[in-house]
């Protein structure tokens, strides 16, 4: 089981949930982050103060999913979430030692 | 047990509700009209005449007086929305979302705390007697205050009309000090300074330029008459001085001016500044104290002086920055509003587009360069805008202020510069001087009472965490609920 944690521009979240469930894959979460790498932020002007905004705000996808389906889960991501600009965000991949359903107390990877 | 309790509660209501109960009847509104039946005379005869129109002028006279009330009722009205929602809306929205709930409580506790003060001496000490500097306690606890009007000051509208439509200023005065002293001062020091306030500054300030003998008045022969229509000077300069003593003495906040404090929500902040907007007509409007032509027209200059300071503030920051602001035309607006303020019932509406405009700039250029030059942390620019707006208006009042608009000091009398009267100004000035130097004296002292009793600061760690959480042991906005 590896878990993918995608880190993405909001405005493409609907076109890479999109695709993944056309993929197969419907269990995620979401959450709204803030963050940077390389893009710069942005000024703002209040009554003649500035402040730099340099935390710009990003969308965070998290995935666990079976070692047969990540390589198409991350091509997809990749496909749906590039605009080509800096800013597009990053996907990290961790091994995942354990998953459990709470309802029904399933292990492994039938728990995915 | 519990149900008999109700039951007892019910039987009460149902008892206490059936009691007849004690209306108030004005004599205003239903004079004792005698019918022609009644006459003794025969219908054309002189005395029946002189009766008939006897009753005709009684009922004229009611007519108006009514006319004034419904106005002045609904102008208090406006005046407390200035403070609720207004202003708590309008700088709640100013500051970092963990003093939210903070900077409105101020605003609201003065709502309360304003008006037992002024029911049980405030009133009584800005219009009571005919002191030069204050009043006395003949209307304390309202003794005397009642339908009568005050011929002093309002001949035509009950005397609790005017009280209570004074009461508002008395509220919103203080309550416009949060604004420098925001998001670092104990609640506790908060009330009793503002009571001393109250007591020490504002009374004898509101006694000098409207009160029967005030050593300002204009319309009631003061030494040094200054025209001060709704507040310029009583409300604007005093709260905004005193603001900017304040924040000298307090200090600056916790990071300021290296850390970011952006407003939490300009959108609290723009419902607050129409709040306002709309408001403020009956805070100058109101003070002709009477719904006739002088109302309209300082109804229209009001309404000139916010959208020409309003337009001014966004020209200044687009030739500045490039772009204009949300937060830079709400600011514009109030500036040209607080300096209308002294001026709204003596200038004809093109001068108030005129003092609004200059106003626009002068406060945007206040609360940047000037600011910044000396770096004090007058966190919500209450001197930036009213001291500075409200010492502005005072002098254009001096400039524009004309008699055919309102010849306060009696027919064919020059009353402002443009009517040649130039030494107005020089008065304006002496008002602007006593004004400056009752909030700068006055607070100093109070602030030194204040620390010591209540202290006036809260501690590195309230401040950091937020006083809604610390002082009041809320949070404004619980979205994960």
């Amino acid at each position: 089981m590896m878990k993918i944690e995608a880190i993405i521009q909001p405005s493409r979240f609907e076109s890479v949930k999109d695709a993944l469930l056309e993929i197969g894959i419907d269990g995620m979460t979401v959450t709204e982050v803030r963050g940077h790498g390389r893009q710069k932020g942005h000024t703002e002007v209040y009554r003649g103060r500035e402040y730099t905004v340099d935390l710009l705000p990003k969308i965070k996808l998290e995935l666990v999913l079976p070692d047969n389906l990540v390589n198409r889960a991350v091509e997809t991501i990749l496909k749906s979430a590039k605009t080509g600009k800096i800013g597009d965000g990053k996907i990290f991949l961790s091994r995942v030692e354990e998953a459990i359903r709470i309802r029904n107390e399933e292990r492994g990877e039938s728990a995915l | 047990m519990k149900r008999m309790g109700i039951l007892c509660c019910c039987i009460l209501t149902l008892v206490l509700s059936s009691l007849p109960i004690r209306a108030q009847q004005s004599p205003l509104s239903s004079p004792a009209i005698t019918s022609p039946a009644a006459n003794v005379a025969s219908a054309d005869s002189p005395k029946a005449v002189a009766d008939k129109l006897n009753q005709l002028d009684q009922r004229v006279t009611a007519a108006q007086s009514n006319a004034d009330n419904a106005w002045m009722l609904v102008c208090a009205a406006l005046v407390l929305m200035m403070t609720g929602p207004g202003l708590a809306l309008f700088y709640g929205g100013l500051v970092r979302h963990k003093n939210v709930l903070a900077i409105m409580m101020q605003s609201f506790a003065l709502m309360a705390l304003i008006t037992v003060l002024w029911a049980l001496v405030g009133y009584s000490l800005c219009f009571g007697g005919s002191g030069p500097v204050i009043g006395n306690f003949q209307f304390a606890m309202l003794r005397g205050v009642g339908v009568v009007p005050n011929a002093d000051y309002a001949a035509t509208i009950p005397q609790l009309t005017f009280m209570v439509y004074q009461l508002m200023f008395a509220v919103i005065t203080p309550a416009l000090i949060t604004g420098a002293t925001a998001e670092r001062m104990k609640f506790s020091g908060t009330c009793l300074f503002m009571t001393l306030w109250f007591l020490l500054v504002y009374a004898p300030m509101a006694h000098m330029v409207w009160g029967k003998g005030g050593f300002l008045n204009a319309s009631l022969g003061g030494r040094f008459p200054t025209l001060d229509f709704a507040g310029g000077t009583v409300v604007h300069i005093t709260s905004g001085v005193s603001a900017l003593v304040c924040a000298l003495y307090m200090g600056k906040r916790v990071g300021y001016p290296k850390q970011p404090m952006p407003p939490h929500s300009l959108v609290l902040s723009f419902i607050g500044a129409c709040l306002l907007w709309v408001g403020w007509f009956g805070f100058n409007a109101g003070s002709a104290l009477s719904s006739g032509g002088l109302a309209s027209s300082a109804f229209v200059a009001t309404h000139f002086g916010a959208a020409a300071a309003a337009l001014s503030w966004s020209l200044a920051e687009w030739l500045k920055n490039g772009r204009a602001s949300a937060l830079g035309a709400i600011s514009g607006a109030v500036a040209g509003l607080v300096a209308i303020t002294p001026a709204a019932g003596f200038v004809d509406p093109m001068s108030a587009l005129g003092i609004g405009f200059a106003a626009g700039m002068f406060c945007y250029w206040m609360v940047t360069k000037f600011k910044a030059i000396f770096g004090y942390d007058d966190a919500l620019d209450a001197f930036g805008v009213h001291g500075a707006g409200g010492t502005i208006g005072a002098l254009l009042t001096g400039v524009c202020a004309r008699m055919v608009i309102n010849p306060i000091y009696g027919d064919g009398k020059a009353v402002g510069g443009f009517d040649g009267h130039w030494g107005q100004v020089g008065n304006q000035i002496v008002g602007i001087l006593l004004a400056w130097g009752f909030a700068i004296v006055g607070t100093i002292v109070i602030l030194k009472i204040v620390d010591t009793v209540t202290g006036v600061r809260v501690t590195e760690e309230q401040e950091i965490q937020g006083l809604d959480i610390t002082l009041h042991g809320e949070e404004g906005y619980n979205l994960e609920a």
